[in-house]
């Protein structure tokens, strides 16, 4: 089951099975995104905090399956306390990650543990919806 | 019936080594289907019903002659039998055309083991018509019974449009008993027979049914095409869904005439490689006999259920159902991450709601696994499941889910 190691990584499973920043706040100032994978169940919301170009929180909430609940707590960590800019930088760099393409480990930080997701082109979605999410919160605010 | 020698006629089994348990989706295609739609593309790859020169009359010979075969198939009339996309633009072509027949006060009886294909047409058939939609109650078993479809129907069941065979409970829905009774009120039957046809023989006059749709990739044949059987005088009173080359008699800029069934609903260049591909699925299958498919699946997922029952930790929906579909999730693990797991050991099995969301909320559920079996399969691919399930749960067990 190398390959199965290789994509269930010990930071998404501890992700998965303890999510930070769950939860949805009752605060209109967040702007929240809902997206769902209709062929396999996954339902995310993103709702993201901003000041200007300052993202001051990001919050998740949803189920689907490990690879999904776990990118959204990990992009949710990722992206608090960060800029717009970075933002998209981050963005980049995780999907030409997924594609197989150059990408900065240590930029990506924690989220850099999705690159065994490139060997199974069937999951790509369920590692990309928390960010796609994530992705219109950001443009529907305007960037 | 020896499933080693029937892998043989599958070219992909050939070059993969793959336990398919996804049948109910897609049925692979054997080495005859694929040589039937070459020989159109090789010998007369040209249109039908236009061409007066010899190429186009080859072609549309085969194409009709597909079409008979469908009829003696099904023991209908060619007249009767329509060639579509497949069963879902099939149930189109017929909700389509009833709901101009259908109005407030009318109802439509459908029950929630739909496919979206044979519930969607019928909510917007409801939409534009103002009829209503009713729901036949459901067995704890996921079966429609007489009693519970006695229950919803009333003088105003206008339309009966439920699955033969459900593609997530496998359970069998009794037409025989419950057609009699629509027949003492005029009630147009739809049946939906994307899983029944491929897996079991059906005779639409015994039935009495007045339209049944199915598709050809479930059957071993191509994708692409798909049958709309209708009862003739029900096809002509049906208003034509699309319009174009090929189903009009007369069009000039005062009057437009459209031919009778089948041809009114086949507008466009049909399918006519699929046509002979489907045509040779119908033999292929009738040459091995329904009675032994069936048994051969029956055979297989027994076999199957019994070992999967007795692994903890696998939650099993539909324990009873007579066809070869197993539903079943494992404990703690999303079916998402199940099938990744399985699909290391070669074994291909569907995770998600199987376009029926309305099974998926009355089971409560977001997503289920479900393997199903055809004539290709044999023990090994089923002993192959059952280590996959049991490596899959050793392995998220082991990470700690």
């Amino acid at each position: 089951m190398d390959r199965l190691t290789h994509l269930y990584r010990q930071i998404i499973l501890d992700h998965y099975k303890n999510p930070r920043n769950k939860g949805l706040k009752d605060d209109p100032s967040y702007h929240t995104i809902h997206l769902k994978n209709p062929t396999c169940g996954d339902d995310i919301t993103i709702a993201v905090k901003r000041e200007g170009d300052n993202i001051l929180d990001v919050r998740h909430d949803g189920s689907g399956c490990s690879i999904c609940c776990s990118s959204a707590s990990v992009l949710a960590t990722l992206m608090q306390n960060t800029d717009v800019s970075h933002a998209k930088t981050l963005i980049t760099h995780y999907h030409a990650m997924l594609h197989g393409e150059a990408f900065d480990e240590a930029l990506l930080k924690e989220a850099a543990a999705y690159q065994g997701v490139k060997q199974f082109p069937a999951r790509h979605k369920c590692a990309t919806i928390a960010w796609q999410a994530f992705e219109s919160a950001l443009k529907e605010e305007g960037e | 019936m020896s499933s080693r020698a029937r892998k043989e006629d599958f070219p992909v089994l050939k070059a993969k080594d793959v336990a398919y348990l996804d049948t109910a989706a897609s049925s692979l295609t054997p080495q005859v289907v694929i040589d039937a739609m070459n020989r159109y593309y090789e010998q007369f790859p040209v249109n039908v019903h236009r061409g007066v020169y010899e190429l186009g009359y080859e072609a549309t010979e085969a194409y009709e002659t597909a079409r008979d075969r469908v009829a003696r198939f099904l023991h209908a009339k060619r007249e009767e039998i329509v060639f579509t996309k497949g069963a879902s633009h099939g149930l189109n072509i017929v909700a389509h055309g009833l709901a101009k027949t259908l109005g407030p006060g009318d109802e439509i009886m459908v029950s929630e083991l739909e496919h979206h294909s044979n519930y969607l047409p019928w909510v917007e058939a409801a939409k534009t018509s103002g009829a209503t939609l009713t729901f036949v109650n459901l067995t704890k078993d996921g079966e429609i019974t007489e009693e519970a479809f006695l229950k919803t129907l009333t003088p105003k069941t206008k339309v009966i449009a439920l699955t033969y065979v459900s593609n997530t409970m496998g359970t069998i829905t009794p037409l025989e008993k419950i057609i009699p009774h629509a027949r003492k009120q005029d009630a147009i039957v739809v049946i939906d027979a994307a899983q029944a046809v491929p897996h079991m023989a059906v005779d639409v006059g015994q039935l009495d049914v007045d339209f049944l749709a199915f598709s050809g990739h479930k059957m071993c044949g191509p994708t692409g095409i798909g049958v709309l059987y209708g009862k003739e005088d029900k096809l002509n009173a049906l208003a034509p869904f699309e319009f174009g080359g090929e189903m009009n008699d007369y069009v000039s800029k005062t009057s437009v005439s459209y031919k009778d069934a089948p041809y009114r609903f086949e507008t466009g260049t049909p399918p006519i490689a699929e046509a002979l591909g489907l045509h040779a699925a119908i033999d292929y299958l009738e040459s091995i006999t329904y009675s032994r498919i069936g048994a051969h699946e029956k055979a297989l997922r027994d076999y199957t259920m019994e070992r999967l029952k007795a692994i903890p930790g696998v939650i099993i929906y539909n324990p009873h159902a007579p066809t070869g579909i197993i539903q079943f999730n494992l404990e703690g693990v999303h079916p998402h991450d199940a099938v990744t797991a399985f699909d290391q050991h070669h074994v291909a099995v569907r995770a998600g709601h199987h376009c029926a969301q309305m099974v998926m909320h009355w089971l409560n559920v977001p997503a289920t696994l479900r393997a199903s079996f055809y004539l290709y399969n044999d023990y090994q691919d089923c002993d192959r499941f059952i280590e996959s399930v049991q490596a899959a749960q050793d392995f998220f067990a082991g990470v700690g889910f």
